[in-house]
């Protein structure tokens, strides 16, 4: 029990900050981009991704395990696909009936989560690194919320950007880049820390 | 459309990574060597191309209304099937791209050319596209190899390149590339690191806006000309 709780807290502080998904695995990068522009969707999404990545590392958890056990792993980039586009759909729908302002606010980049790396990412590494069911989850989650600490920070970070000055060829993607960038550094702080 | 004006459009002025901003996340993460640059970009390329070929001879019989779970379907087996065939052939490569390789699946690249050109040009045109917007994504993924190899680690052409024994080219990613000085002691770190993908990025669409910019100005002042 104590190692389980060890490996969990070791799990979790590593997908917030230490192997960061935007930051030091490059896993969402176009939501982390397109959706930053206001501080308030930003949360929206990232709750969303956070949400979406726990389930479906919890669902295909289960889908793996009936994968392996009829000798069908090499499909596993399919059925996770599957399953993870028709997650969305389902958190789709339920926001719509539920909560129609954020729905409204997150627009066309809802359906996108399908193809957030992150979320097909969180999915493959769990299988990598033959987590088990709990770690699964843990990690799809802790992991979600190191997306949502990235993109909130970075939507800050850009409210502030409009009132710089720079170089005109530099508008838009090219300077939200290199802010990201900056981010990063910061973040790579905490690389090399080793808890247990 | 001709032939020539698409591979125009796939390599400069309709770039999928420096005009279209898509396929980001594996542009940033794998260019650390020319090896792995070369390897995601010809994958990609293939799977672009057979996608596109598949969706556009399939475009009068998908119904529109569920188009994109089967575009997704149709894309995820052309996956596995470059992945399984990485695994078995190329393991090197494999290894070093890890989780990039069933990625693909979600690159945004794939899916922006089955929706906003495969499904409405013929089969013929669609063959060019995939080819064309492939090697216009390999081609920024060179560039980024490039520039973070040589200036982080002070070689060219790491794990593809071979000079030990005379120029040769390695497919195991076991070559050394060619060190032009001493990356140990003068290569910037921070070049390799996740931040050096970042602002490599940044400056290459930076400078692609520039250069776009630049020559439609000169367009402008050559039709102004023309008009006086």
């Amino acid at each position: 029990m104590d190692n389980l709780f060890g490996s969990l807290v070791s799990i979790s502080l590593g997908a917030i900050l230490i192997n960061n998904f935007i930051f030091s695995q490059f896993l969402g990068i176009c939501p982390f981009l397109g959706v930053s522009q206001k501080v308030d969707t930003a949360v929206g999404m990232g709750l969303a991704v956070t949400f979406v990545m726990g389930l479906a590392s919890a669902l295909c958890y289960v889908v793996n395990i009936v994968l392996v056990k009829l000798g069908l792993d090499y499909m596993q980039t399919l059925a996770f696909i599957l399953v993870i586009a028709s997650l969305v759909q389902l958190v789709e729908m339920f926001l719509k009936k539920t909560i129609p302002s954020l729905y409204s606010a997150l627009g066309v980049y809802l359906p996108l989560i399908t193809t957030n790396c992150a979320v097909l990412g969180v999915v493959l590494l769990n299988v990598q690194n033959s987590y088990n069911f709990i770690e699964s989850v843990v990690y799809g989650i802790t992991g979600g919320l190191g997306f949502l600490l990235a993109i909130v920070l970075f939507a800050s970070v850009r409210e502030r950007l409009q009132f710089a000055e720079y170089p005109k060829s530099f508008e838009g993607f090219p300077i939200a880049l290199v802010s990201a960038g900056l981010l990063a550094l910061a973040f790579m702080g905490f690389s090399g820390m080793k808890i247990f | 459309m001709n032939i020539k004006q698409q591979f125009k459009e796939g390599l400069i002025t309709n770039n999928p990574v420096l005009v279209q901003l898509v396929g980001m996340c594996s542009t940033m993460a794998i260019t650390t060597s020319l090896f792995n640059g070369v390897g995601m970009g010809l994958s990609v390329l293939i799977i672009l191309t057979c996608c596109n070929v598949v969706i556009s001879a399939l475009r009068k019989i998908i119904p529109n209304d569920i188009r994109l779970a089967i575009f997704v379907v149709i894309i995820a087996g052309f996956v596995t099937i470059v992945d399984l065939m990485l695994q078995a052939f190329v393991p090197a490569l494999s290894d070093a791209l890890g989780v990039f390789i069933p990625l693909i699946v979600v690159n945004c690249i794939i899916m922006a050319r089955a929706e906003g050109f495969a499904q409405k040009s013929s089969v013929g045109a669609s063959l060019i596209d995939g080819i064309s917007q492939g090697l216009g994504y390999t081609l920024v993924l060179i560039a980024m190899c490039l520039i973070r190899e040589f200036l982080g680690n002070g070689s060219i052409g790491g794990g593809l390149i071979d000079i030990s024994n005379g120029f040769r080219i390695t497919m195991d990613g076991t070559g050394a590339g060619i060190q032009v000085f001493n990356g140990d002691a003068y290569g910037s770190l921070f070049m390799i690191l996740p931040l050096g993908g970042f602002i490599t990025l940044g400056c290459l669409i930076a400078l692609m806006q520039y250069l776009l910019r630049r020559s439609a100005e000169k367009k402008e002042l050559k039709e102004q000309e023309a008009a006086e």
